[in-house]
């Protein structure tokens, strides 16, 4: 067969036609192992029906057997209607004996090596209230005599930085004012860690290590079910648990009961005779970032 | 031809359509209005347990229930005989206030408690009695901002239970004894010396 020009054109095109799809599915090639097909199809959290839900939920709990060797419950549960979560935390009483990052810890099924925790506990001088000079790791008796104790989570703000900047709209408001974040639609750029002005998010540097008998088998797929490597998270309220009408984890941790938790639009709730009642303040109110957490102090 | 071009279009119509659920979010099933839990707190019936500052065999600190000698019916007449009670009181710490045994409870009966103005009370109001010097921390107490509690914060879901004043503030040292602080924090940044 004689070489003709048309003939090597067409082999030109041909390879360069191919050369294009190779490098085109190459994002393929880098597949992340934790990631399926079908959580690659997956819809966002808003627009699944509850067979779409129903079949997430299973392929978590399956994945977590296989992973972890546990049985688990992962559930969804929803918003209660008529109910608008505050917490609030009295600084009076508060001794710093970081019991509540320890139950928040337990109870969100955290990386065992890293310590985490959707709490900090930050050590001041009585008088200021330079969160800068805030140290977190003290190690001595508690509470020292000239400091004081300010536990920091998510301040589930009603005007929330860190939502405005997702770019995927990975993480939202709910309507019972808790933000949440779809730990399975996150793609973990961390803008919204940069946005929050109270460093309450945390990043899944690596997949949790937990041995087995200390997962926390009851689990949401909005709260603390295991989360994978990669993606954001945060505190949320203990959802799993405080949509159900139980008390959050950290506030059955302290030793001392400086932490109210209730619904703020019950005027006979527990959350709201402290607001009413005591001196009230929220962190870094000239953020305008209005958050639902609370500190006050007694008399 | 002209179908084959558009048929991508009215897939995607036919998808914005009929496939998604409402995107508004859904709440749970509203919780019926009924009857409340009960709020259920923690009631010590019985007086404590005075340290010996011996061991047993194992190792395990000795202690003598104060109701062995101070019941309504001792067991022993341990209250009653002179000199051998110093041991046991000696370890009775005392540190409230300018309080005495008798401003709280019966001199007759120890088990037996009274108001400042001798008004009987029982064991398992005690929180009565505290109430009498510490009110706005009762009323704290009262008003959920005090003293935690378990259980549900939802009433209507179910029961909540919490401390009496006596579980964390021991009666005869209230002050709060200092602690240390468990579960520190391992950022990476907190301890760059261990490296990434």
């Amino acid at each position: 067969m004689d070489a003709t020009r048309r003939a090597a054109l067409k082999g030109a095109g041909a390879l360069l036609g191919a050369t294009a799809f190779a490098r085109a599915i190459a994002p393929l090639q880098a597949w992340p192992e934790n990631l399926s097909l079908d959580e690659l199809l997956q819809q966002h959290y808003k627009e699944l029906s509850k067979v779409d839900m129903a079949e997430i939920l299973a392929r978590i709990e399956l994945k977590t057997l296989q992973e972890y060797g546990v049985r688990v419950n992962v559930e969804d549960p929803r918003p209660i209607p008529d109910v608008n979560f505050g917490y609030a935390l009295n600084l009076s009483i508060c001794v710093g004996c970081r019991r509540c990052a320890k139950a928040c810890h337990e109870e969100n099924n955290h990386d065992r090596a890293t310590n985490n925790s959707y709490i900090r506990v930050l050590e001041m001088d009585k008088g200021s209230l330079d969160l800068e000079r805030g140290t977190v790791n003290y190690d001595h008796e508690v509470p020292q005599s000239d400091k004081f104790y300010m536990p920091v989570q998510c301040h589930q703000c009603d005007k929330p930085p860190c939502v405005k900047v997702c770019p995927v709209e990975a993480t939202w408001k709910e309507p019972d004012g808790i933000v949440v974040v779809d730990y399975n639609w996150c793609i973990g750029c961390r803008y919204c860690e940069a946005a929050c002005p109270y460093h309450a998010r945390r990043f899944n540097w690596l997949a949790p290590e937990i041995p087995p008998e200390d997962i926390n088998p009851d689990q949401g797929y909005l709260s603390n079910q295991i989360r994978p490597a990669g993606v954001m998270e945060k505190c949320h309220f203990c959802l799993h648990r405080t949509r159900k009408g139980l008390l959050p984890a950290c506030l059955e941790a302290c030793p001392t009961g400086a932490r109210v938790f209730g619904n703020l639009a019950d005027p006979n709730s527990e959350i709201r005779w402290v607001l009413e009642n005591k001196r009230v303040f929220v962190l870094k109110e000239d953020l305008g970032t209005q958050p639902r957490f609370f500190y006050f102090f007694d008399e | 031809m002209r179908v084959l071009t558009q048929l991508p279009i009215l897939l995607t119509l036919a998808g914005c359509l009929g496939g998604f659920a409402d995107p508004d979010r859904e709440f749970a099933e509203p919780v019926l209005e009924g009857t409340l839990h009960p709020v259920v707190i923690h009631q010590p019936l019985t007086l404590g347990v005075a340290d010996t500052h011996r061991l047993d065999v194992n190792g395990t600190p000795i202690g003598v229930a104060c109701d062995t000698c101070h019941g309504p019916t001792p067991s022993l007449s341990f209250a009653a005989a002179e000199g051998a009670p110093d041991a046991f009181h000696e370890a009775v710490e005392l540190r409230h206030g300018d309080l005495e045994c008798d401003y709280c409870h019966d001199s007759e009966d120890r088990t037996q408690l009274h108001l400042a103005n001798g008004q009987p009370l029982d064991m398992g109001d005690a929180m009565t009695l505290c109430a009498q010097c510490h009110g706005v921390q009762f009323r704290d107490y009262d008003r959920g901002s005090h003293g935690g509690m378990n259980g549900y914060w939802d009433l209507r879901q179910g029961p909540r239970s919490r401390n009496h004043c006596v579980d964390c503030h021991a009666p005869h040292a209230p002050a709060y004894q200092p602690v240390m602080p468990v579960h520190p924090p391992k950022d990476r940044f907190l301890n760059p010396e261990e490296g990434h």
